[in-house]
C-alpha cells in the first residue's frame, strides 16, 4: 500500500471477487502479452517517507545559487521580478491548480473566465485585438507565429532579425525545417535591426518579418519604420511578426499602434517564477484577420439557456481534437495556470502600476548603463536606446587588430564579481557564439535592484575588471 | 426561484470592477536621477495612452479570484474520470518543494557550477525515465504532450534525412489522440490513417498494405486510447522495423504500464511521456504540462539541444552541498551537437515540472510506481465490473475489446477458453487502465445521448468522462479512474450512472436539460462560434 493509493488487501480481494479474476497479475497476464513484460522490478531507488523526500530536495536546490542568494542581474529573457503574495495565494488554490483544461463549462466558469480575463488584458497589453489564452513560452511563439504566416499566405520564406533571441532563432529553425519554409537572418547595425539589409532581403516570396522589441541586446528597435518597410516590399499578405517584451508595454508603443500583425512573448516577468527556466507562459495576440489561423484555445461569452453570461472554449475547429491534421496548431495543454499569474499581476499592477513599473526601469536601466559604462574598461557594445536590459563590453588595454580595444575574458571577469556575491550579468559570447560579442555582458534591471544594489555592481565590476586587465598586462 | 447561490451572482470581470485611481501595486521610489522620459526614448516610441488594464485594490482582487474559483470543479473536490488525462492526485508536497527557492528562484542561465542540483535532479529525472520507458536516452525539454510529439516526429525526420531518405507518410490509427495528425502536418509529413481490428488493436492487414519505403513512421498509444492494450505490439514492431520506419509511443497512456511493460521493450524507437498525467504534475485548468522523450540508440544524435552530461569525477571544484560533502560528478549543458535537430523552445524546459515529477518518482521507488499502475487496471476493470453489475453496460456497452457474451455468442469454444482466461481473446471484457463505453443502444432506448448522461452527472457532483472521444465509437464515453481514487468512490460514480439511466426510462427531459445545480446551465456554443466576442470591451 503506497500512500497516494488506497486499495487495502481486503479492498483487493473484494474488488477482484467482483471482477471475477483471481489476482491483479491475472489482470495482466490475460491482457498483456508475456513477451513484453518486464520480468523484473525497474532499476529505480526506493520509495521514501515524504519527510526525506522532502529533505532530498532541499539538498538539491542548496547546490544551486538561486536570485536569493546573489544580487543577480541576469536576464536574457527571464527577470527577477517581485511575484506578489496574491499570486501564490491564488495559483494555489485546488479548484485553479488542479482541474483539467475546461471541457466540460458549466463546472469550468472560473478557468474559462480568467482565461476570457486574460485575453482581454493581453489585447489591452500588445493593442490587438485578438489574444488565445497561451502557450508554451517565448520562443515556441514565434516558431508558431512563423507557422501561422505559412498557413495565411502560403509562402516560403521567414525573415528574422538577429535581434532576436538566440534560443528564438534556433526554435524557430528547427520549427520552421519542419514546416518547411527557410529562415533568412538580417544583421543589426549597430545594436538594432539594420533597416536597409532588412528592407532588401524582403520580396513577394517572404512569408513573415520578425523582430524583437526591445530586441536581445537591450536596444529599442524602430518598430514603426521596420513593419512599415516590411509591409512596402512584401505587400498586404506580409505578416510582420513582434516578440515583446510585455512588462515594457506601459511605456513602449504597442505593436499594434506600430503595424504588427501578430505580437508574441514570453510572459514569465508577469508574475511567474524563474523556475530554472519554466513553467512560464508564452502570449499570442493578432490582428482580427487571423483570429482563425490562431493556435490554442480561446474562450469567447455566450449564455446558458436562462439567459445568465457565461464563456466557453470557443472556436475550437481550429484545434487538434477537432480538426485532427488540419489543425491550425497541434498544442494541446498550454499554460492555463501560468497565464492566471500573469492575468492576476497585471491586475495587481493595474493602469498606473505598469506605466510606473516601465518608467521606473527605464530610469534605472538608464543609471546602470551610465554607472558601468564609466569604469575603466566597460563600454557601451551599442549606442541604441535601451529600457531594461544593456549590453556592454569588457575591453583591456591593448588593441584587437581592427581599430578597437580587445575583449576581456567575461568569464573571468564574472568569477571575480561571484566571489563578491554579485552575478553582473549574462556572458553574452557564451550564449550567441557571435565574434562581435566577444567580450559583451548583457545587464538586467528589475524593480528589486535599487541604486545601491546598481552601485555595489559597478564596485564589483569595475574592481573585476581592474583585476583583469592587470593580470593580461602582466601576462603580455 | 430555484436558483442556487452561485446561480444568482451574476458573472462580473475584473475590468468591470474598481474605480479611476484605485491600485493594489506600490512602485518602489525612484532612486536614481530623474530624467525625462522624452530624452530616453524618441516620442514615436512612447505609448501615449497606458494599456487599460483594471483598477482595483488588493482586497478586491482576491475576493474576485477566489470567487472566480468557486465556480470552478477541481480534482480536490471530486472525482475527475476523464479517459486519456489521468486525473490522479497531486501530492502537496510537490508543491512545497518546487517553491522553495534555489529551485524556484534559479535563473535559467545561472552557470552550470552554480546549478548543480537543478543540473542533478534532471540527469536523475532522465535516468528514471529511461528507465520506465526502457530506452537508453532521455531528452526533458518539450514543454507538453503535444511538443514531445512534435519532437518525435522531427527527430524520425532528421533521421530519415541523415540516411539520405525523404519519407513522407506517418501512419496514425483512427483511435489517436487528435495530436498525433495535427503533429504530423506541423512537421511537414503527411497523415496516413490506420484502421482498427475488431479487438480495438491496429489492424494488420491494413498496416502491412500501408507499411512502405515511403512511410516515416507510425505513431501508436499502447494501452490505446479504446484502454485496449494491443497485443500484436511485437508484429506490429517487426512490420514498421521492416520498412525502414520509427515506432512512435504517445505516452499519454504510460499509467497503465509503470514497472509492467515497457514501450522499448515492445519495440518503440522514441516514446513521450506526459509528467502532467502518469506524474502528477497539476494540470492548472489547462497547464503547465511537460513533455519529455525517451529515445533508441538510433535517435539519440539528433536529440534537442542542450543535453545534460555528467562529467565523472570532476565534482571537486564546485561548491560543497549540504552538510560540506563535495558531490563526485559534474553536471554540465552541453550544447555542441551537431546532428541534433535543434532547440525546441528557450532554456531548459519546465523544470518547475521536473521537479515534481522527480519528487512523485523518489516517494514512490520502483515498487510503488507498479503498484500505482495495478491499482490504475484494478480499479477500471472494477469499475466496469460495478456497472455490469449495476445493469448499466446493457445500455451503454463496453465499445472494445468485445464483451464475452459477445464473444460466446459468435464462437462458443473461443468465449470458453476466453472464461478460462486463455487463447487470443483472454483479455475479453477486460480493460487496463481506462475504457470506452459506446452510448448508442442508451440513445436508441432511454433518447439520451452522452451528453446528457455527462451534463446530468454535474449535479451529482462528479466530472464526466471523456465524451465523443475516440472518434470510432459510437456516443463514446471514456473513463479513467486512476489508482489514486478509493473503493466507495467508484461505487458511488457507478451508482449515479445507474440512477440516471433509471431516471431517464422515466423522464429522458431531466438529463436533456441538465444540469441544474451548476453556476450557469447548458451554454450556447454555437452561437459562441458564430459571432465571437473572445476580450472584454473596457472603457
Amino acid at each position: 500500500l503506497t500512500r497516494y493509493t488506497s486499495a487495502t488487501e481486503a479492498d483487493r480481494a473484494a474488488m477482484l471477487a467482483a471482477i471475477g479474476v483471481s489476482s491483479i497479475k491475472e489482470l495482466f497476464d490475460r491482457q498483456v502479452p508475456p513477451e513484453v513484460r518486464l520480468r523484473r522490478p525497474l532499476a529505480l531507488p526506493e520509495g521514501m517517507a515524504e519527510q526525506d523526500v522532502y529533505e532530498h530536495l532541499r539538498a538539491l536546490a542548496a547546490r544551486n545559487v538561486s536570485a536569493e542568494q546573489e544580487l543577480s542581474f541576469m536576464g536574457a529573457g527571464m527577470y527577477d521580478h517581485y511575484v506578489p503574495a496574491i499570486v501564490d495565494m491564488l495559483m494555489e488554490r485546488s479548484e485553479f491548480l488542479t482541474p483539467y483544461t475546461p471541457y466540460q463549462p458549466e463546472i469550468s466558469q472560473g478557468g474559462l473566465q480568467v482565461m476570457f480575463e486574460y485575453q482581454t488584458a493581453v489585447s489591452e497589453l500588445t493593442a490587438l485585438p485578438v489574444s488565445n489564452a497561451s502557450v508554451y513560452e517565448g520562443p515556441s511563439a514565434v516558431a508558431s507565429a512563423g507557422y501561422l504566416a505559412k498557413l495565411h499566405n502560403g509562402r516560403s520564406k521567414i525573415l528574422a532579425s538577429a535581434g532576436l533571441h538566440p534560443h528564438t532563432l534556433a526554435t524557430l529553425r528547427t520549427y520552421a525545417h519542419g514546416y518547411g519554409m527557410e529562415v533568412l537572418e538580417i544583421p543589426l547595425l549597430g545594436g538594432a535591426t539594420d533597416p536597409q539589409a532588412w528592407a532588401q532581403a524582403i520580396d513577394e516570396r517572404t512569408s513573415a518579418a520578425i523582430l524583437a522589441q526591445p530586441n536581445f541586446y537591450g536596444a529599442v528597435e524602430e518598430l514603426p519604420a521596420l513593419a512599415q518597410a516590411a509591409r512596402e516590399s512584401g505587400g498586404e499578405q506580409l505578416v510582420t511578426i513582434a516578440q515583446v517584451d510585455p512588462i515594457v508595454l506601459g511605456v513602449l508603443a504597442p505593436p499594434g499602434e506600430c503595424g504588427i500583425d501578430v505580437a508574441v512573448g514570453e510572459g514569465q516577468a508577469l508574475g511567474n517564477r524563474l523556475d530554472f527556466g519554466g513553467p512560464s507562459f508564452g502570449f499570442f495576440a493578432a490582428r482580427e484577420q487571423y483570429l482563425r489561423r490562431m493556435p490554442g484555445r480561446i474562450a469567447g461569452e455566450t449564455t446558458d439557456v436562462d439567459g445568465r453570461r457565461g464563456f466557453v472554449l470557443t472556436l475550437q475547429t481550429r484545434e487538434q481534437h477537432i480538426r485532427r491534421e488540419k489543425a491550425t496548431s497541434n498544442i494541446c495543454t498550454a499554460q492555463a495556470l501560468n497565464a492566471l499569474a500573469g492575468l492576476v499581476y497585471l491586475a495587481w499592477l493595474g493602469r498606473r502600476g505598469i506605466v510606473e513599473l516601465g518608467r521606473l526601469l527605464l530610469a534605472r536601466t538608464h543609471y546602470a548603463r551610465q554607472t558601468l559604462c564609466a569604469l575603466d574598461g566597460v563600454e557601451p557594445l551599442h549606442s541604441e536606446l535601451v529600457i531594461r536590459e544593456f549590453a556592454v563590453r569588457l575591453t583591456g588595454g591593448g588593441g584587437d587588430g581592427h581599430g578597437g580595444r580587445e575583449a576581456l575574458d567575461v568569464a573571468a571577469v564574472r568569477r571575480r564579481c561571484l566571489e563578491q556575491g554579485v552575478n553582473p550579468g549574462v556572458d553574452l559570447h557564451a550564449l550567441t557564439g557571435r565574434e562581435q560579442d566577444r567580450g559583451g555582458l548583457l545587464v538586467a534591471i528589475t524593480e528589486r535592484r535599487t541604486r545601491a544594489d546598481i552601485d555595489r555592481l559597478a564596485e564589483a565590476l569595475g574592481a573585476a575588471v581592474a583585476a583583469e586587465r592587470g593580470r593580461a598586462t602582466v601576462a603580455a | 426561484v430555484n436558483e442556487t447561490p452561485l446561480q444568482r451572482e451574476a458573472a462580473v470581470t475584473i475590468f468591470e470592477r474598481g474605480a479611476p485611481g484605485r491600485r493594489a501595486f506600490a512602485c518602489p521610489p525612484l532612486d536614481v536621477p530623474e530624467v525625462a522620459i522624452e530624452e530616453l526614448l524618441p516620442a514615436h516610441l512612447i505609448r501615449a495612452q497606458p494599456p487599460r488594464l483594471p483598477e482595483v485594490s488588493e482586497p478586491e482582487i482576491v475576493r474576485h479570484y477566489v470567487r472566480l474559483s468557486k465556480r470552478n470543479f477541481d480534482l480536490d473536490s471530486g472525482f475527475y474520470p476523464l479517459g486519456s488525462c489521468t486525473m490522479k492526485h497531486n501530492p502537496r508536497l510537490h508543491e512545497r518543494v518546487a517553491a522553495l527557492p534555489g529551485h524556484a528562484r534559479l535563473h535559467p542561465l545561472q552557470d552550470p557550477e552554480r546549478a548543480q542540483g537543478a543540473l542533478e535532479l534532471m540527469w536523475n529525472l532522465e535516468r528514471a525515465l529511461g528507465e520506465i520507458a526502457g530506452l537508453p536516452h532521455v531528452c526533458l525539454a518539450p514543454s507538453a504532450g503535444s511538443h514531445g510529439e512534435l519532437a518525435g516526429v522531427l527527430l524520425t525526420k532528421a533521421y530519415h534525412e541523415a540516411r539520405g531518405e525523404r519519407r513522407r507518410k506517418v501512419l496514425t490509427p483512427d483511435t489517436a489522440h487528435g495530436t498525433n495528425p495535427a503533429t504530423v502536418t506541423m512537421a511537414g509529413l503527411e497523415v496516413v490513417k490506420l484502421a482498427s481490428n475488431a479487438d480495438g488493436g491496429v489492424d494488420l492487414e491494413d498496416l502491412r498494405a500501408k507499411a512502405g519505403e515511403d512511410v516515416a513512421c507510425l505513431m501508436l498509444t499502447n494501452p490505446n486510447t479504446l484502454g485496449v492494450f494491443d497485443a500484436n505490439i511485437l508484429e506490429i514492431a517487426k512490420i514498421v522495423h521492416e520498412v525502414g520506419a520509427t515506432l512512435y509511443y504517445d505516452g499519454a497512456n504510460l499509467n497503465a504500464v509503470m514497472g509492467i511493460s515497457r514501450p522499448g521493450d515492445m519495440g518503440f524507437d522514441i516514446v513521450h511521456f506526459n509528467l502532467h498525467k502518469s506524474f502528477t504534475q497539476p494540470h492548472g485548468g489547462g497547464g503547465p504540462g511537460s513533455g519529455p522523450i525517451a529515445v533508441s540508440e538510433r535517435i539519440e544524435p539528433f536529440l534537442p539541444v542542450p543535453a545534460i552530461v555528467r562529467r565523472e569525477g570532476e565534482g571537486a571544484g564546485l561548491p560543497a552541498g549540504l552538510g560540506g560533502s563535495r558531490p563526485a560528478d559534474a553536471f554540465a549543458l552541453d550544447h555542441d551537437r551537431p546532428q541534433s535537430i535543434g532547440r525546441l523552445r528557450g532554456f531548459q524546459g519546465n523544470y518547475g515540472c521536473f521537479v515534481r515529477a522527480y519528487a512523485y518518482i523518489r516517494s514512490l521507488g520502483a515498487q510503488g510506481l507498479r503498484d500505482a499502475s495495478e491499482v490504475a487496471v484494478l480499479n477500471a476493470n472494477y469499475l466496469l465490473a460495478r456497472l455490469r453489475e449495476l445493469g448499466v453496460c446493457e445500455r451503454l456497452p463496453l465499445a472494445f475489446p468485445q464483451s464475452l457474451e459477445a464473444l460466446a455468442e459468435q464462437d462458443g469454444n473461443a468465449g470458453a477458453a476466453a472464461l478460462a482466461g486463455e487463447g487470443a481473446n483472454a483479455g475479453a471484457g477486460l480493460c487496463m487502465h481506462e475504457f470506452v463505453l459506446s452510448g448508442g443502444p442508451m440513445k436508441r432506448a432511454l433518447k439520451i445521448k452522452t451528453l446528457d448522461l455527462a451534463k446530468r452527472l454535474l449535479d451529482y457532483g462528479y466530472h464526466p468522462p471523456t465524451v465523443y472521444f475516440p472518434l470510432l465509437v459510437e456516443e463514446a464515453l471514456m473513463i479513467e479512474p486512476t489508482e489514486t481514487e478509493t473503493r466507495e468512490t467508484l461505487d458511488g460514480f457507478a451508482e449515479a450512472l445507474a440512477e440516471i439511466l433509471r431516471e431517464a426510462g422515466e423522464d429522458p427531459e431531466v438529463a436533456r436539460n441538465a444540469p441544474y445545480t451548476t453556476p450557469v446551465r447548458r451554454l450556447d456554443e454555437v452561437g459562441a462560434a458564430k459571432r465571437p466576442v473572445i476580450r472584454q470591451s473596457v472603457a
